[in-house]
């Protein structure tokens, strides 16, 4: 069973703005995926539906065996919590907050124990190098060092999907290739990584590419 | 196909904990808003809290005063004229069964001036009274200097000066004489306010006996002070009128001082419901300031919304999270409305030497109603909360 299928999806929104028409996509478990299209091409609506964050207007978008179409706002929430993790480009970390409690509430709507997300979050943090920095909040960080806790909330809860939206692009370029490594080890260690980007070089780096545009995946 | 796996339930702590993180990290804004709540609250408690503390006050001073006194004075005739109550009447109502004591003023035509030199004019508006020698007890009254009167001194021309007398003579200590109705009256004590017995303050007091053979008193009492049992307060004061004056009972005013002490307070009462509608209007004022903060949380906190959304939060879990800031705003606000004002009254009531009395049901209604605020200002804002779609909020 793929891990993704998209199958002559199309997403159309209120006011007749096409984003997607007639995609087709697989991702299979363990892929290393980028997702690299110009802005407007319909990368982000196809974040979205592989993120379990939106439905499909037409076609049908199976996650791990489920197809959203299907799920109660209530059962997408649920897949998201178990199954996805999410690193955007602004990192959306907490402010005041300090990197182990950040990365704690990835596990917060999984209904893990507080002292044990504690636990599973630092050693989260000491996967993606930053055992040093527990107690720090966001803003005594680096933008490299914000990201890796972003990340480290994503995978926090071993979820079977990553999904990095422009996850350089706020960096700069050797924190940008430290953040990729990352992704990388993620990826050899048995994540399926999703990078959504615009930046074809990024996606040249990845095993495999999946460009998007004007709403249609035009190479697989 | 299997069902999903499903969000887990967010426990109560945290929940809570959510809702403090975002207050925690805009304190400023968090303490204006509760700051408007607690001054409702507190405007509120301090309101109720003083005037059960006064009633209890005055509680505490009928305990003392006794609510067993009743007065006698004489009404008008038929014709309109001013009647007079029989030279026998104080014996007479000590013939009646429950009556425990009775004892008398009787009002002499005479003022009581400082010295000779005084224009007759200036009266000070002080009354010369004969006294029973019992009736500082009937009317538990005290002695601020000197002392009352003896088997001696109620036969010879003494006085003894109600407070605001004395004030008023500009006498702060017996010794010296005063000059009324053309005698020279040695000031032998002072009295305490008579709480029951306010007319004896601006008086001077002279002996029965002594009354009638130095001023020309006719003995006839103006005033009869009775205490009779408890119980039989009211039995007493239905047959006052006929036995102190049979001749005509209508002539007879009889009433109950300590009514009129606690009729001052229910004529408080009408002002203390102006305060507390006061105190409600600041309070509905806090909550719109909650509701506003709420509103303002909400717009500027999108992205954490969107965030949390694809966390694998639910919207009912969003929801959640918005009203329980918005309960922990108001509580706040509730819990230091309470302390301040249990300190106003504290404050009020010790400055008036009162004790202080704030009843348990004002404090839980005060918590009860900022929770109800808490949750009807932060209701709107979470439902907004929740309705955002974690697309549009990510956007």
């Amino acid at each position: 069973m793929s891990l993704v299928r998209l199958n002559r999806v199309s997403k159309v929104y209120p006011g007749g703005v096409t984003a997607l028409r007639d995609a087709d996509l697989t991702i299979e478990r363990g892929d290393m995926v980028g997702v690299v299209g110009p802005s407007g091409s319909g990368k982000s609506t196809m974040l979205h539906l592989i993120g379990a964050l939106d439905r499909p207007s037409s076609g049908a978008v199976h996650i791990d065996g489920y197809e959203l179409g299907r799920l109660s706002d209530r059962a997408l929430s649920g897949l998201r919590a178990h199954r996805i993790g999410f690193v955007f480009q602004q990192f959306h970390l907490a402010a005041g907050v300090n990197a182990v409690d950040n990365v704690a509430d990835g596990l917060l709507y999984s209904g893990v124990r507080l002292r044990e997300r504690r636990r599973r979050a630092a050693a989260a943090l000491t996967r993606v190098g930053l055992g040093h920095r527990l107690r720090h909040r966001p803003h005594e960080m680096s933008g490299g060092e914000r990201q890796r806790v972003a990340i480290a909330r994503a995978v926090v809860g071993e979820p079977a999907l990553l999904l990095a939206d422009e996850p350089t692009g706020n960096l700069d370029s050797s924190s940008g290739a430290a953040v990729l490594a990352l992704l990388r080890d993620l990826h050899t260690a048995g994540t399926t990584v999703v990078v959504i980007t615009h930046d074809p070089q990024l996606a040249d780096a990845l095993p495999r590419q999946v460009r998007v545009r004007d709403g249609q995946v035009t190479a697989r | 196909m299997s069902a999903a796996p499903p969000s887990a339930r967010l426990g109560v702590a945290d929940v809570a904990r959510l809702g403090a993180v975002g207050l925690r990290t805009r304190p400023l804004r968090v303490f204006l808003s509760a700051l408007g709540i607690a001054i409702g609250i507190a405007a509120m408690l301090a309101v109720v809290g003083i005037s059960t503390s006064s009633g209890a006050e005055l509680n505490r001073t009928l305990d003392r005063l006794g609510t067993n006194l009743l007065t006698v004075a004489p009404g008008e005739t038929l014709s309109g004229q001013k009647a007079q109550l029989p030279a026998e009447s104080v014996a007479m109502v000590h013939r009646i069964g429950p009556v425990l004591s009775a004892s008398a003023t009787g009002k002499l035509d005479a003022n009581v001036y400082r010295n000779d030199l005084v224009p007759k004019g200036q009266t000070g508006s002080l009354a010369v009274l004969a006294v029973r020698p019992d009736l500082l007890t009937a009317v538990a009254g005290s002695v601020a200097a000197g002392s009352w009167f003896n088997p001696a001194t109620e036969q010879f021309p003494t006085v003894v000066l109600g407070d605001a007398a004395a004030r008023r003579l500009d006498l702060r200590a017996p010794g010296p004489r005063v000059w009324a109705g053309g005698q020279w009256l040695a000031v032998v004590g002072i009295l305490d306010p008579v709480p029951l017995a306010p007319e004896l303050d601006s008086a001077a007091l002279v002996g029965w006996d002594a009354a009638t053979r130095y001023l020309g008193f006719d003995g006839h009492p103006t005033t009869i002070y009775t205490r009779s049992r408890d119980s039989q307060v009211e039995a007493v004061r239905a047959v006052l009128g006929r036995t102190v004056n049979p001749g005509a009972p209508g002539e007879v005013r009889v009433s109950r001082p300590s009514d009129a002490l606690a009729a001052r307070r229910a004529a408080d009462r009408t002002l203390n419901g102006l305060l507390l509608g006061l105190g409600a209007v600041a309070l509905l004022v806090g909550g719109v300031g909650v509701a506003n903060t709420m509103v303002i949380s909400v717009l500027e906190r999108r992205t954490e919304i969107g965030l949390r959304r694809s966390l694998g939060a639910t919207r009912g879990q969003i929801r959640l999270q918005f009203l329980m800031e918005s309960l922990l705003l108001s509580g706040l606000g509730g819990a230091g409305g309470v302390l301040l004002g249990v300190a106003v009254t504290a404050a009020y009531a010790t400055v008036q030497a009162w004790p202080t009395v704030v009843p348990p049901w004002a404090t839980l209604g005060g918590l009860g109603a900022t929770t109800l605020i808490g949750a009807i200002a932060g209701l709107y804002p979470a439902l907004r909360a929740a309705r955002l779609a974690p697309t549009e909020a990510l956007a």
